[in-house]
């Protein structure tokens, strides 16, 4: 039997990994519906009054009239001055109100709206699209990077090792999120791929190491040697032969690494290094909750962050899971 | 001795290439950055001479000995927004850090270490679950949440604790405005700690003079006090070490949120405001402290555990 099938076996009597597992491709469906544009499209568009609550909240009605007042309605005490714009302002406000005369906005919504309205739900339904992109996106590039190069440095050995290890000491001397912020603030330019970039290319170091440790186990190993002796290249033994057998050690690493730059991108488009303003992430519903919470709005922080901890929590459980159930030995 | 030499010399590599790297990124990378500090209507003259100020005009290998003198002298000029010295940012700035990261690192690391022994003890039984479980989950929430939360329950609506600020002496910023932040910091460092140590103890629990002192007839109450405890001591306190240069400049988060003056908060800003002095400066330095702990770290180890090679 392969050492997969012996490791979905021993996955499928891990009740704990098999939870887990549902809840991440729920999430990951999610995500994708979302940029199918099934659900959630219309995150941006201001559905409900302003920090409308959710529905299933009761109506507390001294915050209900603040929250309905609009801001023109406000009597105003003008000590006896007139208002030399009153005219113009009150010409202003007509056309405003006759340019979007008839569109209703909810009281309550589902789990309540922010400050300019937008449904809560759909966009922690799109903050999870755009987080877990850049997780997995960010994740496999790491993944793809830290794999090509443990296998040269460990495969090649000599000054390659020696170049590679070097490199190893550099981005490790810094700070991860030290270094994942210098490089923010010289690039000063926001975005999805802009974050899967830099969470990538500083974030191979891990996997590097364990994956240059396995190549180096690898490479006197007898089905290695077989292999060249019936003439395989150095490419195909690096990559056809050795490298199935240390996928396992790639994959635990891809999915740690995902709930580690989930993590990051959530710090740095919290901080308003990250994702743009025309996209929204669970950082940048985060970075709005201080202002919201001083005016007893939690609907927002509270969206966040369970959709965070569920998604985070499911994904290092089921990493949890497919590490006992390819390395048994760590149990 | 020779051992100590060695791993000097490796130093030097390595510091190249975190000179490297920042450079590489800053001067190469990051664009021209005259253009950025001469504002957003500036004349060709203005531009021209910030370049020559900052000596951007220069070949890039002129550029980089530039630097590397700014290295080696460890000034660094002056900041771009505030004009003020970065040697001096650093000095007033590293206080307010330490004053909040000792005790926080002293109070979440025997916390950690307490109920790491705990579960230790009742390992693979229903509670260990139950605690890995709610590492697990404490995990997961980010950092951002533990600190919004704290401040607005605590600090905001209890009122237990200022919400922000900081003092002039080291008595009141101890006993009044860092106490909330060291809360957050222990909460949000437990759960990661209590998993790392409690491997370790476990790693220890495994080990032949365990099983020797329980044959012996010492209780187990005794065991692991007395003779766990010492030998899974030793990797805790490499590991406090090594991290303590990330926590400087990776507590920025709860600097920036409690309005600590520290060196986290000083890197927020900097890059809030590409203030690129700073942040390179603060890059190299703290990588010299990641190597110069690490090392230290290795030598604790080796005087903590003789059995210990070093190579």
């Amino acid at each position: 039997m392969s050492l997969w099938l012996l490791a979905w076996q021993r996955f499928l009597r891990d009740r704990v990994g098999i939870a887990s597992a549902i809840v991440v491709v729920v999430f990951i469906a999610i995500a994708a519906a979302s940029a199918a544009g099934w659900v959630a499209r219309d995150w941006g568009k201001e559905v409900g009054v302003s920090y409308a609550p959710p529905r299933f909240v009761k109506p507390n009605p001294a915050e209900q009239k603040a929250g309905l007042a609009g801001p023109s309605d406000v009597s105003r005490n003008d000590y006896g001055i007139r208002d030399p714009l009153a005219p113009e302002l009150a010409e202003i406000r007509a056309g405003l109100a006759g340019a979007s005369p008839t569109e209703k906005r909810a009281t309550s919504l589902a789990f309540g709206a922010d400050k300019w309205g937008r449904d809560v739900l759909q966009k922690a339904v799109k903050g999870t699209e755009t987080s877990l992109v850049v997780g997995l996106a960010s994740a496999a590039l790491a993944a793809f990077l830290g794999t090509l190069f443990g296998a040269f440095a460990g495969y090649r050995g000599g000054w390659v090792d020696d170049f590679f290890n070097w490199l190893y000491s550099v981005f490790t001397a810094i700070p991860y999120l030290l270094l994942v912020l210098a490089i923010a603030a010289v690039l000063g330019q926001k975005g999805v791929s802009t974050v899967i970039l830099i969470l990538g290319l500083t974030g191979w170091t891990g996997i590097f190491r364990l994956v240059r440790a396995e190549y180096l186990k690898h490479k006197v190993r007898e089905y290695v040697l077989a292999a060249d002796s019936i003439g395989a290249s150095d490419a195909r033994r690096m990559f056809a032969h050795i490298l199935p057998n240390v996928s396992h050690v790639v994959l635990v690493q891809l999915s740690l690494h995902v709930v580690l730059f989930i993590k990051s991108e959530v710090i740095l488009s919290f901080l308003g290094f990250g994702v743009g303003i025309d996209t929204v992430s669970w950082g940048s519903m985060l970075a709005e909750a201080p202002s919201e919470l001083i005016l007893g709005m939690w609907w927002q922080i509270t969206a966040a962050t369970i959709a965070m901890a569920l998604a985070v929590t499911a994904f290092s459980l089921f990493t949890d899971s497919v590490r006992d159930a390819l390395d048994p030995r760590l149990e | 001795m020779s051992y100590l030499v060695r791993r000097l010399w490796q130093f030097v590599p390595t510091l190249a290439g975190v000179i490297l790297l920042v450079f590489f990124l800053f001067n190469w990378v990051g664009g021209d950055p005259a253009y950025m500090l001469a504002g957003k209507i500036a004349s060709p003259e203005a531009i021209e001479n910030i370049r020559r100020q900052i000596g951007v005009d220069q070949p890039y290998w002129v550029q980089l000995w530039i630097f590397v003198k700014q290295v080696a002298t460890a000034d660094f000029g002056a900041s771009w927004s505030t004009n003020e010295r970065v040697s001096q940012i650093f000095a007033t700035r590293l206080g307010p850090s330490l004053t909040v990261l000792i005790p926080l690192l002293l109070a979440s690391t025997l916390l950690s270490l307490a109920v790491a022994m705990l579960v230790a003890y009742y390992r693979g039984s229903l509670t260990d679950r139950a605690a890995m479980i709610g590492c697990t989950v404490g995990q997961s929430i980010s950092i951002l949440v533990y600190i919004l939360v704290f401040q607005y329950v605590l600090g905001y609506q209890l009122a237990w604790f200022p919400v922000q600020g900081w003092g002039s002496t080291l008595g009141e910023n101890l006993t009044r405005y860092a106490v909330l932040p060291i809360v957050v910091g222990v909460v949000v460092s437990l759960a990661p700690d209590i998993r790392l140590y409690r491997t370790f103890f476990l790693d220890e629990i495994g080990q032949d003079y365990v099983r020797t002192a329980r044959a012996k007839g010492l209780g187990e109450g005794r065991v692991l006090w007395l003779h766990v405890l010492r030998n899974a001591a030793i990797p805790v306190a490499t590991n406090v070490l090594i991290q303590l240069p990330g926590l400087l400049a990776g507590a920025f988060l709860i600097e920036r949120f409690f309005s600590i003056p520290g060196i986290g908060r000083e890197v927020i800003l900097a890059v809030e405001r590409s203030d690129f002095p700073v942040i390179k400066a603060v890059t190299v330095y703290v990588a010299i402290a990641t190597m110069v702990m690490n090392l230290t770290a290795d030598l604790l180890y080796r005087a903590l555990d003789p059995r210990v090679q070093l190579k």
